[in-house]
């Protein structure tokens, strides 16, 4: 039998029917196995995609080692981000200090490399032995003529969030410093897209389908030339609020550039992003070719999505995230799909994301913030789900249970932002939801024997069969701007 | 700059690029895993367990539950001894073990935490709110000193030192493995049995990390060496133990033949024929018995496949990378088929990988190139001169496989792109047998894939 630790109480809301009060952005319960990583993590998932910028990571070896290549986040020209650095830091360094290894370690990459800009993460122990990485940093920057911005991501030193502050802390020391006379009023910066299996890069698209100039990706497919410029930008759009809103504060105070909150994940907010970038310009043109766009999109992908509807309708899933927004995203999407979210969760959430989440999903919807495997396990069991989103680290609990998966983290490699993102997540649920396998396992058998009948065939998704389904019930794909697309 | 030893002249960079090597405290989560009801607290921050267990988790594809005491910036100045005390209780509140091991990190271990004394203030001043506390074993693993292999090997030399109790001899063995796949774990338990041996094997994480789906989620899988086994480790009448670079400091069977007098076998890691064929003489020798006939045939069956696959394979030229014993191994069955292993690396430094390789092949070891403290851009630099025709190591070789164009056979850990690194074999003559058969096919493959004519009939 699973229990509950007492201090994790507060952190769960169960009961539909008490007043909601929801704990979080607290400190990680010793001993409860939280699935969040540290400080360090935060820094290295945000600044990770800037492709032609060095990425050394001083300390012992395994802060590199464990993030080396893991991450499905594309360039399209330089690779030197998917190189693992690491100053490797041994005993004789942390007795007597790593400041000389670090200088030595930097000047030869940077002289080999030849990166247009180095990021230099401390983890844990470089705080504690004292070694001044800011002062080598100046002194290397100095020598060398290029930007190396020291990055404080002692992994004690809070929570995932507090490497975001400190990546976004990193990156603005670029902005401001790159020249912006080329750049069109209509224009944005595409803040916490990290282009997992190229999803900035269909985000870009769209918006230059409408006609606005994308100057810089921060940070998928990132440039740090892009960044230096970014100040040019008459919008920041943000995605991944929890890692990007300190950077879009600080250019809003520094360089007075309004920021909008998005996602890109699943029609309704994808099509919202769009229609709110339309209309913030105000510009007739921009906003008819966000209605087209949408429209088209939305219509390339309804077949397929009525398709799999038909049969996942009724399927009960589990959502746990790293940040709240996206997990708003996905209980939409699974909407779209017919299914319901009976579990939701996230390793980072705040109060209003909580009480947001809490009136998109229904009553009975439970609510975990930094939950742990155990009670996830108890919840996912309790609540009979047929699927459960997450990344690597929840996968085993699905699997153990005979319960299909859906990787939503950065390691994937799969495309699930966008129009197009959406069929492919549908693809995605629709593969592991109504897998034959699952028969084969004890604990499903019973569960699935009672709702066999058409379910399990999957005849009718073949995907030649490209017409129009006659039990459809989703909405023609003629969706007028500012319309909400209901399902 | 890392310590280069005598044999390792490797590139002159400073940092160290794509390493070839993970972290101490990994290496003791593996080894604690292999413990029945065990479960597992690094002392440091939150991220340390959770890079490992993402680590694990993608090559085992099991729920590996490793929890933090979850350093906070107090922790770090005034020390974590009130967080040790609540991951404790914690973890026993949720996942009544029966053992806890505690491994620590490097930033408890910079910052000078004495665990020993934590546990025994916990032991002897219990909190009225905590639960009773399983008996603790608890490993010093810095990352800042060796690799996971020698964390792994410093767990099992903890357990059996913290735990292990004396007494008059019985007719059980231990087997201490090195890093082996769960399915190789399962077959040494084979080969004890087909001898009639009695065997504690530690650790043994072969159902552990390579399980059944479950009807209800497990608190702890199930599977691993009971505690109770690890305490008569010191009543066994033999003890053998895989490793030929680690010293004797390190080692569980010199700790229990020094204080309990049981005799220690060290052996190479038993892979190949020859180094096989050490573990079932001394199994043999222990027993009085010889081999049992099924593994006899075995072998013959293995040597026969040798002959049937040895002209693609001689003289043919390997990259060996991985954990310095297991590179040591790899080297012997490589001799043993007649391929050239032209470079062999590791990112451990034991300063003993090049007399290990000289033990397994006498006659060749002077013209293989050994690195040891490299990592894989000094792979790539160095491989590309040497026109390898066949890579050997874990999946973190990708990269060079296919920057150099050479084929990749995946063994150890991590296997990180492929299903079925747990179910890999690696040791004992079966072991020997798929490696085998797995590398001849591969430079068939690539045979055939070079071929103008793409004969179906090679």
């Amino acid at each position: 039998m699973i229990s509950v630790l007492e201090q994790r109480a507060s952190q769960i809301h169960q009961d539909g029917n008490s007043p909601f009060a929801m704990d979080c952005e607290k400190h990680s319960v010793a001993g409860s196995v939280s699935q969040r990583a540290c400080v360090f993590c935060g820094s290295r998932v945000v600044l990770y995609p800037v492709a032609d910028a060095l990425h050394l990571i001083h300390g012992p070896v395994g802060c590199a080692a464990y993030t080396w290549d893991i991450r499905g986040a594309l360039s399209s020209g330089p690779q030197l981000h998917r190189m693992s650095f690491s100053t490797d830091l041994r005993e004789k360094d942390v007795i007597y200090g790593g400041e000389p290894k670090l200088y030595q370690a930097l000047v030869q990459l940077i002289d080999h490399y030849r990166p247009k800009a180095a990021f230099v993460y401390s983890t844990c122990i470089v705080g504690v032995i004292g070694d001044d990485v800011a002062a080598i940093c100046r002194r290397v920057e100095a020598e060398k003529g290029l930007s190396v911005l020291p990055v404080h991501s002692e992994g004690f030193k809070g929570t995932k969030k507090d490497g975001y502050q400190a990546a976004c802390t990193a990156l603005f020391q670029l902005v401001g410093t790159g020249a912006t006379d080329d750049i069109s009023p209509l224009s944005l910066n595409i803040l916490g897209d990290f282009n997992i299996a190229g999803e900035t890069w269909l985000i870009r698209n769209y918006y230059e389908r409408m006609g606005i100039q994308v100057v810089a990706t921060i940070t998928g497919d990132g440039r740090v030339d892009d960044i230096r410029r970014a100040h040019g930008a008459a919008l920041n759009v943000v995605q991944c609020s929890g890692s990007m809103t300190h950077l879009a504060r600080m250019m809003e105070d520094k360089y007075g550039i309004p920021s909008l909150r998005v996602s890109y994940f699943g029609l309704e907010d994808m099509s919202r992003a769009l229609y709110e970038v339309a209309d913030h310009f105000g510009d007739g043109q921009v906003q008819q070719r966000a209605e087209e766009l949408v429209r088209d999109e939305v219509a390339a992908i309804l077949p397929d999505l009525r398709r799999y509807k038909k049969v996942l309708s009724g399927k009960r899933a589990a959502i746990y995230t790293g940040g709240a927004f996206k997990a708003f995203s996905l209980v939409r999407s699974l909407r779209t799909l017919g299914m319901k979210t009976v579990l939701a969760g996230s390793q980072t959430g705040n109060r209003e994301d909580y009480r947001l989440l809490r009136e998109l999903c229904d009553e009975d919807t439970i609510l975990v913030d930094d939950t742990n495997p155990l009670e996830l396990a108890k919840f996912v069991q309790e609540k009979e789900v047929d699927l459960l989103i997450g990344g690597v680290k929840e996968r085993p609990i699905a699997y153990k249970l005979g319960i299909g998966f859906c990787d939503h983290n950065h390691e994937r490699k799969i495309g699930l932002a966008g129009f197009e993102g959406l069929r492919q997540f549908a693809r995605e649920v629709h593969s592991t939801v109504m897998s034959p396998v699952w028969r084969l396992v004890p604990r499903r058998r019973r569960q699935l024997a009672a709702s066999q009948a058409n379910s399990l065939s999957t005849e009718n998704l073949r995907p030649s069969c490209a017409g129009e389904c006659s039990a459809c019930d989703l909405p023609h794909c003629n969706i007028p701007a500012g319309q909400e697309i209901l399902l | 700059m890392t310590t280069k030893t005598a044999d390792s002249v490797s590139g002159p960079f400073v940092a160290t690029r794509n390493a070839c090597k993970l972290c101490t405290p990994l290496g003791a989560c593996l080894a604690f895993a292999g413990v029945e009801g065990a479960r597992t607290i690094l002392h440091g921050s939150q991220g340390c367990a959770t890079y490992i267990r993402r680590y694990m988790i993608s090559h085992f594809k099991e729920p590996v539950d490793i929890a933090s005491s979850n350093f906070s910036e107090h922790a770090t100045i005034f020390g974590g001894r009130d967080n040790l005390r609540a991951g404790l209780a914690n973890v026993t509140r949720q996942y009544q073990p029966e053992v806890i091991g505690i491994a620590t990190t490097c930033l408890a271990e910079t910052i000078g935490e004495d665990v020993g004394m934590y546990l025994h203030e916990i032991r002897n001043h219990p909190s009225p709110d905590d639960p009773a506390i399983p008996p603790v074993v608890h490993v010093g693993t810095p990352s800042y000193c060796g690799t996971h292999a020698e964390g792994y090997l410093a767990t099992v030399h903890a357990l059996v030192s913290q735990l292990a109790e004396g007494g008059s001899h019985h007719e059980h063995i231990n087997v201490f493995p090195n890093m082996f796949s769960p399915a190789d774990l399962r077959y040494l338990k084979e080969i004890c049995a087909d001898f009639g041996l009695p065997l504690t094997l530690l650790p043994d994480y072969s159902d552990t990390l390579d399980g059944p789906t479950w009807e209800e989620y497990q608190l702890i899988p199930q599977g691993g060496t009971p505690l109770a086994a690890v305490r008569r480790t010191g009543q066994a009448r033999s003890s053998i133990e895989f490793t030929c670079v680690h010293g004797e400091k390190a080692s569980a069977g010199e700790w229990l033949e020094e204080r309990f007098g049981v005799p220690n076998h060290r052996l190479p890691v038993p892979i190949g024929i020859q180094a096989s064929d050490a573990l079932f003489d001394v199994l043999g020798s222990i027993c009085g018995s010889e081999t049992p006939a099924r593994h006899a045939a075995e072998r013959g069956r293995l040597i026969d496949s040798l002959i049937d696959g040895h002209k693609y394979l001689f003289e043919r030229r390997a990259v060996v990378f991985g954990e310095e014993d297991l590179v040591a191994g790899i080297v012997g069955l490589l001799g043993e088929l007649g391929v050239d292993p032209v470079l062999c690396a590791s990112g451990g430094d034991s300063g003993r990988l090049r007399s290990a390789i000289a033990r397994m092949v006498p006659d060749r070891a002077d013209r293989i190139q050994v690195r040891q403290a490299t990592d894989f851009a000094d792979l790539e630099e160095l491989a590309g001169d040497l026109k390898p025709d066949i890579l050997i190591g874990n999946s973190k070789g990708y990269w060079l496989s296919r920057r150099l164009n050479v084929p990749l056979v995946r063994i150890g850990f991590p296997i990180h792109d492929r299903v079925g690194g747990a179910r890999m074999l690696h040791v004992g003559y079966r072991g020997a047998q798929q490696l085998a058969d797995r590398i001849v096919n591969t430079l068939l493959e690539s045979i055939q894939e070079q071929s103008d004519e793409g004969y179906s009939y090679l």
